[in-house]
């Protein structure tokens, strides 16, 4: 029974199948690779490689995020790197706690930053992050219920298209203008860094390095399905029917707002877990993660990758920071003009993506055969 | 001939009479100097009198100089001269003539040395001397540089000039500065007709010095008095701090409007969204430094030539943009925006390949630089006070042209109904190009007005888009004259919070009230009504 329903909705997902095989794969080759393999041996995976995978795979985790919300129910949110940031500081919170007395103030309670700005105690907000489990849910709830309430004003009141756009932009900018303030106890400019372990284990290991990398693969699995199960379910038929006629939508009877919202908030809970995800591996996390620009570039991921497929988006995600990657470091020249092409040249010639030009080309293949 | 005769004797006695004059003056000019050389410091004493009421317009710099202990004589000839120092050596000018002697080693000069006394006595001549100037606005400087450090020399001074004064301000300030020393009196009568005075002052001297009075004083009436003043003086000063935050406001609201009001046209009456709006800002304000590198003599004249040009190199970078991009995108607003924000990458990047990454310095003109001084409290500078007229020219500039013009005329049809202005024989794409190279060309200009406000650099039209967006939204897509209240209200709503919360907390919570006010009002003030408002 179980089984049938999983064969249900990958039935006519053969790009899934696969995406959810090559993560698999990667789960299984690449640890093996970097801990088992000699570093000396051409079949090295260099634990710098690692951790680079790890981070595209977070990336790909909030492509798909995005995706959900853009793709299906036709919302563009140019804020969706604001959750990302968001359940990126509630891990990096618990992070800082870990530190303990092993900063560079030895202060055992405060953080270097606070000690540094000559705070006496802990402010409110920083209570309980020494706890893993209430700095994961924090991950999910902060995230979770900004989206409820920024959606839920928004949608109740209709604000839609390009006003939403804009107000979602206003919100990561607001974000990152009150992170940026020394005030607000999250570390101002420097954000919060320097981390030691996760859970007791050293966060420099190879081993530790390895496991978070598996962990975040498996999540990516994890967002996938739980994706591609909303999209298929009765729900996500609706959310389509949104997307494409909202009024018709609303006149058939539907609550257009409760459907959104829903969406809306899934996603951003999505977002938050690949911050999550993103900040030990990376080893910091910034006001710059709230950045207008770095939630744009998002949009793109999932436009060159193709909307509305979730696994292009995922795919778009690794290219466009692969290509970042090597451009910023061959050419750095070169690489905004790239970017910038890739915004032209995937909005006019491939309004689906990647994805879409792969189903065009195979479509036209088998015409031309018989 | 004849008839020239008596005409040429009566030049000539003039020419004698003026030439004795001068010699006159002169001699006892130099003979005052010499005193100035001698070692008694009784002797110089007396030489600064007898110069004072020389009348020459030599005295005042030597007396200038001197107060600064920088006044040399010749040490063979006793002339007294003023010395600047060069690569070759000292530099020597005749002290009454003006005349450059020459170059000489410092061995040959000898200093005029001045004692507390001397300065004193300088100081209280330098003031005199000043306060007699013909010229209003040097009789201006010397009272408020008296009125700085009030005595009983000063006193002296000011009576004396406040018996002759016309210039009301000049006498206004006196009176202030007599109040100040008379306030100290030992009769009440005149505490208390000094208090009168100085309640009408907003000098901080003023307001520090009666609340001494009010620590101080015993008497129950001054104490009235006193606080009485105090209190007209704190309404004043709360009078104009809301002045002052209503003007800031108003001038931060003009920048406002000229960032969005480009975006109005183009977001507004096209329905396209161009995140490219801020770099086109950019290519304005990079038009006017190389303007200014093209003419480096003529800044003042340059901003004049690089608002046209502004206009023209943003304008034909936005019909550019529509021809080859946004053409294929209308009636999909969301993929606009993603292609829009390509190209805003590409011309910063373009940008930072050619001018490198660094901020380029663009200098303001002459006459926007200074302030206009209203009291000694409140002041407007120039740039802020022209942006603010020029935002207004603009806009009145852009409304006639919607309004009046033929131009304008099809861009409001094709606004509102795009296949009937078609029927109707308007070539809407050639209306569109154009209306999308006029809100670019006035994004180009408000970057000339940005480049004398902010730093010139690549990331000039990032910082301003997120703004010049919530303008717009907020005073309601498709409206001029909802921008114009958008940008200036919201102008002035930041400025009032910013003393309350500090300036980037005043950002955030404009921001938040805008998603707020959104939310309410979906459309922005003033939203679009009729056929033009569907969809």
């Amino acid at each position: 029974m179980r089984q049938s329903i999983f064969l249900q909705f990958f039935q006519n997902d053969k790009g899934g199948k696969v995406f959810l095989a090559v993560l698999l794969a990667l789960i299984v080759v690449i640890p093996t690779f970097n801990l088992l393999v000699p570093a000396d041996s051409a079949f090295h995976v260099s634990t710098y490689t690692v951790t680079l995978l790890g981070k595209y795979l977070c990336y790909a985790m909030l492509a798909i995020a995005l995706d959900l919300v853009w793709g299906y129910c036709g919302i563009l949110s140019l804020g969706h790197g604001a959750f990302f940031a968001l359940g990126g500081y509630a891990m990096g919170m618990y992070l800082m706690r870990q530190i303990g007395d092993r900063g560079v103030y030895g202060n055992p309670n405060l953080p270097d930053f606070m000690v540094f700005l000559n705070w006496q105690e802990l402010p409110w907000f920083w209570y309980g992050f020494d706890m893993f489990w209430f700095a994961m849910l924090m991950v999910i709830l902060v995230p979770g219920i900004l989206a409820f309430v920024f959606g839920w004003l928004a949608f109740r009141s209709r604000v839609t298209g390009v006003y939403l756009s804009i107000m979602t932009q206003a919100l990561t900018f607001a974000l990152m203008l009150a992170f940026f303030r020394n005030e607000m106890g999250f570390g101002g400019n420097n954000g919060l860094t320097d981390f030691k372990d996760i859970l007791g284990f050293d966060l420099q290991s190879d081993t530790t390095r390895s496991a978070l990398f598996i962990v975040t693969a498996a999540f990516v699995m994890l967002a996938y399905i739980v994706g591609r199960y909303v999209v298929t379910s009765k729900l996500g038929r609706v959310v389509v029917a949104v997307r494409d006629a909202e009024d018709r939508a609303r006149f058939i009877g539907y609550k257009v707002e409760s459907f959104k919202l829903w969406v809306f908030v899934l996603s951003a809970v999505l977002a938050g877990i690949a911050g999550a995800l993103f900040v030990p591996q990376v080893g910091i996390i910034n006001p710059g993660e709230f950045s207008p620009l770095n939630s744009i570039e998002l949009v793109v991921w999932v436009a060159v990758g193709g909307r509305a497929t979730l696994y292009g988006a995922a795919m778009g995600a690794v290219l466009v920071n692969y290509a970042k990657t090597y451009f910023t470091a061959a050419l750095p020249e070169i690489w905004l003009f790239a970017l910038g092409g890739l915004f032209i040249v995937v909005t006019i010639f491939l309004p689906k993506g990647l994805v879409g030009l792969w189903n065009q080309l195979r479509k036209s293949k088998t015409k031309a055969e018989p | 001939m004849l008839m020239c005769m008596p005409l040429w004797s009566v030049a000539q006695t003039e020419a004698t009479d003026a030439v004795e004059q001068t010699a006159g003056t002169t001699s006892s000019l130099s003979e005052a100097l010499s005193g100035l050389t001698s070692r008694s410091f009784k002797e110089k004493e007396s030489a600064i009198e007898k110069l004072a009421v020389i009348d020459d317009p030599a005295v005042l710099p030597i007396l200038k100089v001197m107060l600064d202990g920088k006044l040399h004589y010749v040490k063979e000839t006793g002339e007294v001269v003023f010395v600047e120092k060069t690569e070759e050596g000292y530099e020597i000018t005749h002290a009454e003539t003006g005349e450059v002697i020459g170059t000489v080693s410092k061995s040959k000069l000898k200093k005029i040395i001045v004692n507390n006394k001397l300065r004193r006595q300088l100081r209280g001549e330098i003031a005199q001397l000043s306060i007699r100037n013909p010229d209003a606005d040097i009789r201006m400087a010397a009272v408020q540089e008296i009125v700085k450090n009030i005595d009983e020399q000063s006193v002296a001074i000011l009576e004396k000039l406040v018996a002759r004064e016309k210039d009301s301000d000049i006498l206004e300030l006196a009176n202030v500065g007599l109040a100040l020393w008379y306030v100290q009196s030992e009769d009440k009568v005149t505490r208390l007709a000094a208090i009168n005075t100085m309640a009408d002052s907003l000098m901080p001297s003023v307001k520090a010095s009666l609340e001494n009075i009010l620590e101080t004083d015993s008497d129950l009436e001054v104490k009235a008095a006193t606080r009485r003043a105090l209190g007209k003086i704190e309404e004043k000063i709360k009078y104009y701090a809301f002045l002052e935050n209503l003007i800031f406001g108003l001038s931060l609201g003009s920048i406002l409007l000229l960032i969005a009001i480009g975006l109005s046209i183009t977001f507004g009456v096209m329905g396209v969204i161009n995140m490219a709006h801020g770099e086109l800002m950019m290519l304005g304000a990079y038009t006017t430094f190389v303007v200014q590198q093209m003419m480096p003599n003529y800044i003042n004249t340059s901003i004049f030539v690089a608002i046209p040009l502004a206009f023209l190199v943003a304008g034909f970078v936005g019909i550019l943009i529509e021809r080859f991009v946004i053409r294929f995108l209308y009636g999909r607003a969301l993929e606009t925006l993603l292609a829009t924000f390509g190209i805003s990458l590409i011309l910063q990047q373009l940008v930072r390949s050619i001018f490198g990454p660094t901020n380029q310095a663009v200098e303001t003109p002459s006459f926007m630089s200074g302030s206009l001084e209203i009291n000694s409290i409140f002041a407007i500078t120039y740039n802020r006070l022209y942006i603010f007229i020029f935002a207004m020219l603009v806009f009145a500039i852009l409304l006639l042209i919607l309004k009046k013009t033929r131009l304008g005329l099809q861009v409001r049809a094709v606004a509102q109904n795009r296949a009937m202005a078609k029927a109707m024989g308007v070539r809407s794409e050639w209306v569109d190009a154009l209306t999308f190279g006029l809100g670019s060309g006035i994004a180009g200009v408000a970057g000339v007005a940005l480049s004398q406000l902010t730093n010139v650099g690549p990331n000039l039209g990032q910082a301003y888009i997120i703004d010049s967006f919530m303008v717009v939204v907020f005073g309601g897509v498709g409206n001029l004259w909802g921008t114009v209240v958008g940008g200036l209200s919201l102008g002035v709503l930041n400025k009032f919070l910013e003393p309350w919360s500090g300036a980037v907390m005043a950002k955030i919570l404009v921001l938040v009230l805008i998603i707020l006010f959104i939310q309410k009002r979906p459309r922005g003030l003033f939203p679009q009504k009729g056929r033009a408002a569907e969809n």
